[in-house]
């Protein structure tokens, strides 16, 4: 069973690494070791948010990097500088326009304007289940993805939309991070996280004992969509120019990619996850440029990395379909041990 | 009464298209219960084995033969890479193995080909135009809706009269019942995929005879129209397949025609926001399948 003491431990051993993240990207002392853990950060951020509702309903959702392009799209509305927004946004609405907010509070608002939006488009979803719900949630993508692309008042359209300023830094994000991994972990242990996990084992059984099954997968949905909404105002200001491109498939692949090699079902996967997938792109990309550079090939080299990870991922699911951490939190795993090993000597 | 039969062409030739790619989709599904999110780079397949057979003498027939045959194997190489090692364990695990394939297609065409555009070979009779009856339509439309009613057709026979369309049915019924009776499963799971790579082929020399070119996201929007037609008609219904790609086809059509230019560029949300509502009253589509049985 997992008591307070397991939850604890793995609450303890997920945040240390993230604070050992923080402290070996500050005595490395390069600026792109830097960037990589602020980006590692943001996709925590992202993941443990669609870990809330994928891990604990069951349910493959494609939308989630939609509502990662709404919060960081509301945020870059209400933070670029007013005297900015004539070049950047030229069609902006005069009420909008006239906004400027700090980057703190908007990337508060962002994502609640993305749990708003879910609110509103997905309650009448969450009735759907198996394939039917993992395809309305590719279209609720495209949905989203097309009125990105334009929306030009407020999106600029399919171009770059520039002039962000720059708020997010290392310790903004992973203090963030941390919050996060916190969040979806009390989530989980919480009535509504125990009650949708019953209803991903058997949703007839736990229908039938009173659990109101399209209810808490509303719920869990909302706190998802905020999660990838802050994450997405993280982002963008981080990167400070973005277009809706951004958001769409490539980056579902990762974030999918990312909580499927560590496990859905945990928070501890959806971390360990995030960590291998991070390091494992850099290492890859860093191959890739180098192969770019000494122009062994005549063109460019892309789209290695891309399928490094697709044959990453089909191995591991071939494998492990749960993923690395298909049911047990981490600090379950570490406290069974330490439990043999007491009991060991008592004999 | 021109103008309807320019609609009506229109709303046939794209909905001939579109069935044929919703009938790919849901062939596999029907027996498998589980989503093929590489179908749309079986289109690719086609396209790029296009123009690498383009700079050669043979004539355009026997490059398409090639063509098709080539989206044939990748959608068996889906079943074997994809689906077989994974699919009794998790829906979930096959989903996201299928769409990490597809980004495998896609990415080896990006690195092995180009990410730019690139010409495909094409006949003659393609880029001709026919008048009669006071409208003009491109040749292409009418050879599109001749070949979707033929392909309909015999699929049709194959499913009712023949051995294997009839294990193929009874496979979609009841999967287990039908290994019972000595329906070979994984003969039957592999001929749905080679049929599937068979209607994405030749929809595929249709499509990219319209654009001309392919890239390597080619496959994108042949997939998401074959997801809401099938979604539209009901997952489990052959006949509901064919229903739904005509229905979206008439609402494409119909919104291309209606809608004002500023809400065009729309289109998609408003179709996909059609197709949301569409499963909210129906969540099985318009057409239920077979009673469902247990999934392998």
């Amino acid at each position: 069973m997992a008591g307070m003491k397991d939850t604890a431990l793995t609450l303890v051993i997920l945040i240390a690494l993230v604070v050992a993240l923080v402290v070996g990207a500050e005595i490395a002392e390069i600026r792109l070791f830097g960037r990589i853990a602020t980006n590692l950060c943001i996709s925590l951020v992202l993941v443990l948010g669609l870990q809330v509702f994928m891990g604990n309903s069951g349910i493959l959702s494609f939308a989630h990097i939609g509502f990662m392009g709404v919060g960081a799209y509301t945020s870059a509305v209400l933070t670029i500088p007013a005297q900015m927004k004539g070049m950047a946004l030229p069609d902006l609405y005069p009420v909008l326009a006239a906004i400027q907010l700090s980057p703190y509070i908007a990337i508060l608002i962002g994502g609640l304007t993305a749990a708003v939006v879910a609110a509103l488009v997905s309650y009448p979803l969450m009735r759907l289940s198996d394939a039917a719900a993992v395809i309305t949630s590719f279209a609720l993508l495209v949905v989203l993805h097309t009125v990105m692309l334009h929306w030009s008042e407020i999106t600029n359209g399919p171009r770059t939309l520039f002039g962000i300023p720059k708020a997010t830094d290392l310790y903004l994000a992973a203090g963030i991070a941390i919050l996060a991994i916190i969040g979806a972990m009390l989530f989980r242990e919480s009535r509504t996280g125990l009650l949708l996990r019953a209803t991903r084992d058997d949703e007839t059984a736990a229908g039938a004992i009173g659990a109101d099954v399209s209810r808490l997968r509303w719920k869990a949905f909302i706190i998802s969509a905020l999660f990838a909404g802050i994450g997405g105002a993280l982002w963008g200001h981080f990167i400070t120019s973005f277009s809706p491109k951004a958001f769409y498939l490539k980056e579902t692949f990762v974030i999918l990619g990312m909580l499927v090699i560590g496990g859905a079902p945990t928070v501890s996967g959806a971390v360990i996850g995030v960590f291998l997938v991070t390091f494992s792109f850099e290492v890859l990309r860093a191959f890739e440029a180098s192969l770019n550079a000494a122009k062994i090939f005549t063109g460019q080299v892309v789209g290695v990395t891309e399928i490094v990870l697709a044959l990453a991922m089909i191995a591991i699911l071939i494998l492990r379909p749960g993923g690395l951490f298909a049911t047990m939190e981490i600090g379950v795993l570490f406290g069974r041990r330490r439990q043999k090993a007491s009991e060991g000597e008592k004999q | 009464m021109t103008a309807y039969i320019q609609f009506l062409i229109d709303v046939l030739s794209l909905g001939g298209a579109y069935a044929l790619m919703a009938l790919g989709l849901v062939i596999v599904y029907g027996i498998l219960r589980l989503v093929n999110f590489a179908y749309g780079e079986l289109i690719m397949v086609t396209g790029y084995t296009m123009f690498l057979l383009g700079g050669s003498a043979l004539p355009w027939i026997v490059m398409a033969a090639i063509g098709v045959l080539m989206a044939i194997l990748a959608g068996i190489a889906t079943d074997y890479v994809a689906f077989r090692p994974v699919r009794a364990k998790s829906v979930t695990a096959v989903l996201i193995t299928s769409f990490a394939f597809s980004t495998l297609l896609q990415n080896a065409a990006l690195l092995f080909i180009s990410p730019r555009p690139r010409n495909v070979p094409l006949p003659d009779i393609f880029s001709e135009t026919v008048h009669f009856a006071g409208i003009v339509t491109p040749a292409r439309n009418l050879i599109t809706i001749a070949t979707a009613v033929i392909l309909l057709a015999v699929f049709a026979w194959v499913m009712k009269r023949t051995v294997l369309g009839i294990a193929m049915r009874a496979a979609a019924t009841h999967f287990t019942m039908a290994r019972m009776l000595g329906v070979p499963a994984n003969l039957i799971i592999s001929t749905a995929f080679a049929i599937s790579g068979f209607l994405a082929g030749i929809v595929s020399l249709f499509w990219i005879g319209r654009i001309g070119s392919v890239v390597p996201g080619i496959g994108l929007e042949p997939l998401l129209v074959a997801f809401i037609a099938t979604v539209i008609g009901g997952m489990r219904s052959l006949q509901g397949a064919v229903l739904g790609g005509f229905l979206l086809a008439f609402i494409d059509t119909g919104l291309n025609y209606s809608l004002p230019q500023e809400l065009l560029k729309f289109r998609d949300a408003f179709t996909f926001s059609l197709v949301i509502l569409i499963l909210l009253w129906r969540p099985a589509g318009l057409m239920k399948g077979p009673a469902s049985g247990q999934r392998t």
